[in-house]
């Protein structure tokens, strides 16, 4: 048994073991587990479904980014912050487009952080200080199955010593199975978060609203809440996609930071996202470090413009602006639109990725890696901002995402230089 | 038929299998529709049954089973079946409508797809 740090959500719990021989583990949830155990392999890189080696196929993907007008080098999350940087410098070589599996995940909050910023607060605050949660729009104990022990409800901490000195609501549209741990359950309906919040600040504020009940909430029960939330020492909304993907997306977070400011003039509350990925923080931290921009990011005229209208991935596919895609550790043909897809069949796919998936079955170049945290080391952040080092427990006949994409950087540079 | 309002969203079983999105495991956990218990029995569904889910962006025909949804609202798993009804505008966000999109429900024969046959490839 070694000890390890998972690599599946974000919250990436760095107190796990796992034993590869025997693929038992201790601490690991159910996704923990899934994500350690041995599973089909893409087994080796091919090339139009030709196998081939790794330098035949990094030949080949970088022939078709170089040759390409508008790259898009999409993914990222699932990799480690050294991995991303070759793949933000190797997009700004090839003058194509920078994107990440935020901008269909969490980048709406990124917005509303340039229009408001974020009164935020490190997972390690929560679990010693916090005597309010609220779960908005995020399920955890499907999503983030060990966040609620470790951080969040039953944790123990310096102040908040066990389960009953927290109080814990969840607000969704529908009964998930986080509802069923919170001491009280909000159902609203669906694409009113923005409404709710808005009532709920006037609310705090001390004002009256017109209506009797605001997304189907009652406004005896809008005015309840607001009135525990200003009553709390230290509380904390954690939002999930319910937020962010639905009516109002970004306006909906920027809404929710309002709420938070008004609620620190009487006391201290804190707002932060459930990333998802691992490493999807990274995924938009590392841009922001090298370039300036978290994701949508465009080097075509060779420097970096930022515009999720134009260059977030959807959005170039929908308009097919791109003439190829380079795909790292992500699936979009399984989690983008039906419509973005479609423009994925007509043009050069390049993927690189540990496991075969729906984006492989429309790629033209496939190129297998090493799984970061078994197979291969490197860093990460959690989804609070915290760098974490995953380890690697297992050699492998695989190359890492960090090496794939050096060399691919390096044969870019010798092809455009020479 | 009746009208709804779509919602998708993780499932344990999706992050599970996300990393075998081949398997059949995958297919069993992203290919259905949850539907509250009234409407469920006013579409005249069994256990088993299938329903085609319809927006304006696209159709699917997926697994109809109970949920705890409220009335007017399915909840079909993140993934490539709920991704082929849910609204594709991003209002200048970059990000699709995931969540909250008007629908229809009816029950069919038709079968459901493999991932495969969504996709559209061999």
């Amino acid at each position: 048994m070694a000890y390890a740090i998972c690599t599946f959500c974000g919250n990436v719990c760095d107190d796990v073991e796992f034993d590869v021989n025997t693929q038992k583990g201790k601490k690991l949830c159910a996704l923990g587990l899934a994500k350690f155990r041995e599973k089909e392999r893409i087994k080796s890189p091919m090339v139009d479904g030709k196998e081939v080696s790794y330098e035949e196929a990094i030949e080949k993907a970088v022939e078709i980014l170089v040759s390409a007008k508008k790259p898009l080098l999409y993914g990222w999350a699932s990799t480690v912050n050294e991995a991303i940087r070759y793949g933000v410098l190797l997009t700004e070589k090839v003058r194509g487009v920078y994107d990440q599996c935020a901008s269909v995940c969490h980048a709406p909050g990124t917005l509303a952080v340039i229009e408001e910023g974020i009164p935020g607060g490190s997972l390690g605050a929560v679990k010693n200080r916090a005597d309010m949660v609220i779960f908005w729009g995020s399920n955890p104990l499907e999503a983030h199955p060990r966040h609620p022990t470790r951080y969040s409800v039953m944790a123990k901490g310096f102040l908040i010593k066990n389960r009953k000195d927290r109080k814990v609501v969840v607000v969704d549209v529908r009964k998930t199975k986080s509802a069923s741990m919170a001491d009280k359950f909000i159902q609203i309906r669906p694409g009113y978060d923005y409404a709710i919040i808005s009532a709920l600040r006037a609310l705090a504020k001390g004002e009256d609203i017109e209506a009797d009940e605001v997304g189907g909430v009652p406004k005896e029960e809008l005015a309840e809440l607001a009135e525990e939330m200003k009553s709390a020492k230290y509380g904390v909304i954690f939002y999930g996609l319910g937020v962010t993907q639905s009516r109002g997306r970004d306006r909906n977070v920027e809404n929710a930071v309002k709420l938070i400011q008004l609620l620190n003039r009487y006391t201290r509350w804190i707002i932060w996202p459930m990333r998802g990925h691992y490493n999807v923080v990274g995924a938009g931290e590392v841009p922001a470090w090298e370039v300036g921009y978290q994701y949508g990011i465009d080097f075509s005229r060779g420097y970096p413009r930022f515009s999720p209208a134009e260059f977030s991935a959807v959005e170039m596919l929908l308009r097919r602006d791109c003439d190829a895609m380079l795909v790292v550790s992500s699936d979009p043909a399984a989690h983008f639109p039906r419509k973005a897809v479609e423009h994925m069949k007509k043009i050069p796919v390049i993927q690189i990725d540990p496991f075969p998936n729906m984006t492989t079955l429309l790629s033209n170049v496939v190129i297998p890696s090493a799984v970061a945290g078994i197979e291969a080391e490197g860093n990460v952040y959690r989804m609070d901002g915290i760098v974490l080092r995953v380890k690697k427990l297992v050699d492998s006949q695989y190359w890492s995402d960090e090496k794939i994409l050096h060399e691919m950087l390096k044969i870019v540079e010798e092809k455009l230089e020479g | 038929m009746i009208e709804v309002e779509i919602i998708s969203g993780r499932t344990i079983d999706q992050g599970k299998t996300v990393e075998e999105k081949l398997s059949d495991a995958y297919f069993k956990a992203v290919s259905y529709c949850e539907i509250n218990e009234e409407d469920f029995r006013k579409l005249g569904l069994k256990d088993g049954d299938r329903v085609k889910v319809k927006t304006e962006f696209g159709e699917v025909v997926v697994f109809a089973r109970v949920g705890e949804v409220p009335k007017g609202v399915v909840f079909i798993p993140m993934g490539p079946y709920a991704n082929q009804v849910i609204a594709d505008d991003t209002d200048g966000t970059g990000m699709p409508r995931f969540k909250g999109v008007r629908g229809t429900v009816e029950k069919t024969d038709e079968s459901v797809k493999s991932v495969k046959e969504l996709l559209g490839v061999e």
